[in-house]
């Protein structure tokens, strides 16, 4: 029997996270990394934070927002190496840290965002 | 028994230098853009850190926001920011060539396709920074 390929929804994932990720993840940076940390801007307080992060629709976005870029990253990741480095003989263990990263990433993300105090 | 393809002449391949990607601005604009996606993980791991100190409570959210004034995870979110953006910019500008949209036989011009995402991009990230940052 032969086996299908996997590949086109792997590449799917890898596309999707491409979208989020560039949609998404500039201003996310911007916003958290940057200007609230370093004073920029007039930011939310904590519990304004925690409001917004209880919301049902917050919590959905967040764990798209963290595992599709996840995806994307194992894609590109496994590439680089395959290609980049031309590390051939490890394929098999670059795509169990690279795909196993991204589903724990997103098992991470589904456990802290399922119930929040 | 003979193996015939014992004494055909084994392909040629020329083996590549590990640093082939150095060898042209474009090959290293490639790598850079693949390179992005690093940092593209790392935002996602600091998003992690940021939620699982939100639920901690406010003591450990402002212990988070310390760790974020540190100057090395300042530079490193300086740099993933632009690596980001390229990633950005890059994806935006790959698109019309992914999909090749045609209207009445002719190929529609790469700006027609790439721009409704810039504007896009733009909507988007103030709806969010609004969400974020209104009163």
């Amino acid at each position: 029997m032969h086996k299908r390929s996997n590949e086109p929804f792997l590449w799917m994932l890898f596309s999707a996270g491409g979208v989020v990720s560039a949609m998404l993840l500039p201003i996310h940076l911007l916003l958290f990394g940057l200007a609230l940390p370093l004073g920029w801007l007039d930011g939310p307080g904590y519990d304004r934070l925690l409001a917004i992060l209880r919301h049902p629709v917050t919590r959905v976005y967040l764990l798209v927002l963290c595992s599709l870029p996840l995806f994307h990253w194992a894609h590109r990741f496994r590439f680089t190496l395959y290609d980049g480095l031309q590390i051939k003989h490890l394929n098999e263990l670059i795509n169990i840290f690279c795909y196993g990263g991204a589903v724990l990433g997103t098992g991470v993300a589904a456990y802290l965002l399922w119930n929040i105090p | 028994m003979i193996n015939p393809t014992e004494y055909l002449p084994k392909s040629y391949r020329a083996r590549l230098s590990t640093y082939w990607w150095l060898t042209s601005w474009a090959y290293l604009k490639f790598i850079l853009r693949e390179g992005s996606a690093v940092f593209v993980a790392w935002a996602v791991i600091v998003t992690l850190l940021q939620i699982h100190a939100l639920r901690g409570g406010p003591e450990d959210y402002a212990e988070f926001q310390n760790w974020l004034r540190n100057p090395v995870v300042l530079a490193v979110n300086v740099v993933s920011l632009l690596f980001i953006i390229f990633h950005a910019v890059t994806w935006f500008n790959l698109a019309p060539k992914a999909m090749a949209v045609r209207v009445g036989g002719k190929r529609l011009p790469n700006l027609a396709i790439s721009g409704p995402n810039y504007v896009a991009w733009a909507v988007i990230s103030a709806a969010v920074a609004w969400i974020v940052l209104r009163g």
